[in-house]
């Protein structure tokens, strides 16, 4: 129990500190602790959850991508475009089509990266500026409502009424959340790929002279995130029953905060999917805790960020202490 | 031919090359497609509008010398304007006195300065990474703009602000004489002074720069105050030309100044890097900008050729590192 601790440390201080939010929570709100709020929070993070699990990939094969929001606007628009063309399609052609230009585009980064050995961050802030410019161009900005009815149909597919009259349901967006989560985490934990991708993270030039493929590594980790961003702008435009080209222009920065805040090390090698996860349900259960408090939704970013700011600050602080090695590499004590 | 290219390749520096090229091809390109190009409403155009980008360009350049980043730098201009505009508000709005004015310039780069603080303490002595430490901020800062704003801009400023927005000296908007005065402050801080010059030793190797008997911690904590009190500069000269406040205000510039620093030849790793290269970078994007605007395209197009300059950079010299070592290996 005790090697479990310390090799998961990030993933129990998360879950703790989840569980004393929650314990405040349900103490302030009479709302909070519920299985209702409970399966709103769910809903309404899966979204979030998905990009995630695709980042922590990356992150963990050592690079870093700022343009899977942005991209998977793209994959949303372009989608919805050729689905009006093939006149409807359904769920297998839209994933099919979603899939594979969230697979292209995130190819599209690993190969500059790959190829002309540009930095992950620099080719992901160029793109980034590319998919939206020319998204932003070529759409006029203008959003498209005219989805198929399959698309915008909410799937429930679980639902309950509660003794005290209202329903908790399970919609379609936490089945594909379930999904990408659980394909991640057999990736990135029993797969060799999975091992070669940590070890690539860790440490490029060993990874290359072990033998390990860096160009597939490359596009294994841009591929995946792409295909999760594929999906997740799919889901997003299920979930909100409208493409807006410029709606998830800015997310990258929230899911990157959050992943990280889930123990994924930016320069690769680490990081978990629970971690992951629980990263991303920590900003989301404080943001609705916040709500149903009576907080001014003005004041949820502040607080995060501060949450975030603090966090990041005692981790790090923590770490370099209890690892002394560390301190040879980066540590200025 | 090749002795004036080695003598200009010296007194420019290796990173002259890129943006003194791209600033050429985009001169030629434009003055031979389109006529109105070469005609003083173009560079009228520009240089009312580089000052807010520049501005901020030159906030991450210090932070991304020392192999850092500095994310927070568009919602730290947006706190600086807002600590001027309630100063502003408090002596009178519209009636407020220059000595308002001057204390409320003087309190937002102190709010931007603090908020540098915070963050290269906490980068200096925690070794958190930049780009977390500088995003949380900007999460916080974003939060704290819409919570004091309530999503709302302020505005109702004196008339004398506006020259600082608008005005022209000598035909020389006002904002661009702001920004060409703080290129100057920065090239003769990296070149000519201590800071500059430990700057570039903790971007190239801090342990190094450490053990040299270097205080690291002092320097990245003044390297981010300075960034978060140039941000302050940026926000003022936007209060000035929006004649108004509003968090979110130059959203868009963030990611676009980390693209003119690495343009204007930065290490995306740090050490090296030189602040007259990414000027040009600066004008070459706003002329690019300008250009494609008389051709009929608009900002959003020229963002996606901003993107593929960055990325047409990089394969070049990409290109020319390769064929360098091709020609020593024949050699």
């Amino acid at each position: 129990m005790r090697n479990a601790v310390q090799s998961h440390a990030t993933e129990f201080a998360l879950l703790a500190v989840i569980a004393i939010i929650c314990l405040f929570l349900s103490i302030v709100t009479d709302r909070f602790f519920s299985l209702g709020n409970a399966f709103d929070l769910l809903n309404t993070s899966s979204v979030n959850i998905i990009f995630a699990v695709g980042l922590l990939v990356v992150l963990i094969a050592g690079g870093i991508d700022i343009s899977f929001a942005v991209a998977a606007s793209v994959v949303q628009y372009i989608t919805a475009i050729l689905l009006g063309w093939v006149g409807g399609g359904s769920w297998v052609s839209g994933l099919l089509i979603a899939s594979g230009l969230g697979i292209l585009l995130g190819a599209v980064n690993a190969f500059l990266i790959h190829k002309f050995r540009i930095i992950s961050i620099v080719v992901t802030i160029a793109t980034f500026n590319i998919y939206f410019g020319l998204l932003m161009f070529f759409s006029r900005g203008v959003s498209i409502y005219d989805l198929p009815d399959w698309l915008t149909t909410r799937i429930i597919l679980f639902e309950h009424e509660m003794a005290d009259g209202s329903w908790i349901e399970i919609t379609l967006p936490v089945l594909v959340m379930l999904i990408c989560v659980a394909a991640t985490w057999l990736l990135i934990t029993r797969t060799t790929t999975g091992r070669q991708l940590y070890a690539f993270g860790d440490n490029p030039e060993g990874a290359r002279r072990f033998g390990i493929n860096i160009g597939a590594m490359q596009f294994i980790a841009y591929g995946w995130l792409g295909l999760m961003a594929g999906i997740g702008g799919l889901i997003q435009a299920h979930y909100a029953q409208e493409v807006v080209p410029n709606a998830l222009y800015g997310r990258e920065l929230d899911v990157l905060a959050a992943v990280v805040l889930g123990g994924a090390r930016l320069g690769g090698g680490k990081g978990s999917v629970l971690g992951c996860v629980l990263g991303v349900l920590l900003i989301s259960i404080t943001q609705n805790g916040l709500n149903l408090a009576g907080v001014s939704p003005y004041a949820f970013k502040m607080i995060v960020g501060a949450i975030i700011l603090v966090a990041i600050t005692l981790s790090n602080a923590r770490i370099e202490k209890l690892l002394p090695f560390m301190r040879q590499n980066g540590g200025s004590k | 031919m090749t002795a004036i290219i080695r003598r200009s390749r010296a007194v420019l520096g290796p990173e002259m090359a890129g943006p003194g090229l791209a600033l050429f091809a985009v001169v030629l390109f434009f003055g031979l497609a389109s006529p109105q190009f070469l005609s003083r409403a173009t560079f009228g155009s520009v240089a009312f509008q580089l000052p807010e980008l520049g501005l901020l360009t030159l906030a991450m350049l210090l932070p991304v010398l020392t192999g850092g980043l500095n994310l927070a730098i568009t919602f730290t201009a947006n706190i600086a304007g807002l600590t001027l505009a309630w100063v502003l508000q408090m002596n009178g709005g519209v009636d407020a006195g220059p000595f308002a004015f001057f204390l409320g310039g003087l309190l937002a780069i102190g709010a931007g300065a603090a908020s540098g603080v915070v963050m290269g303490l906490v980068i200096a002595y925690t070794r958190a990474h930049p780009i977390l430490v500088s995003l949380s901020m900007m999460i916080f800062l974003r939060g704290l703009g819409e919570f004091l704003t309530r999503g709302g801009d302020v505005s109702g400023f004196p008339a004398y602000l506006a020259p600082l927005g608008h005005g022209s000296v000598l035909g020389f908007p006002v904002p661009l004489l702001v920004f060409i005065g703080c290129v100057a402050i920065w090239h003769l801080l990296l070149t000519r002074m201590k800071l500059g010059f430990n700057t570039y030793m903790i971007g190239s190797n801090i342990e190094a720069t450490r053990y040299s008997g270097v205080n690291t911690r002092k320097v990245l904590v003044l390297v981010y105050m300075l960034s978060g009190a140039m941000c302050a500069v940026a926000g003022i000269i936007m209060l000035a030309r929006f004649n108004s406040v509003r968090v979110g205000h130059g959203e868009s510039y963030l990611l676009i100044t980390v693209l003119a620093c690495f343009l204007g030849g930065v290490n995306p790793f740090g050490g090296f890097g030189r602040v007259i290269p990414v000027f040009v970078a600066l004008v070459v994007l706003q002329l690019l900008a300008s250009g494609l605007n008389l051709m009929g395209a608009n900002q959003h197009l020229a963002t996606a050729v901003w993107g593929i300059l960055l990325i047409a950079v990089m394969i070049l010299r990409y290109a020319a590192g390769h064929l360098k070592l091709l020609n020593r290996k024949k050699g």
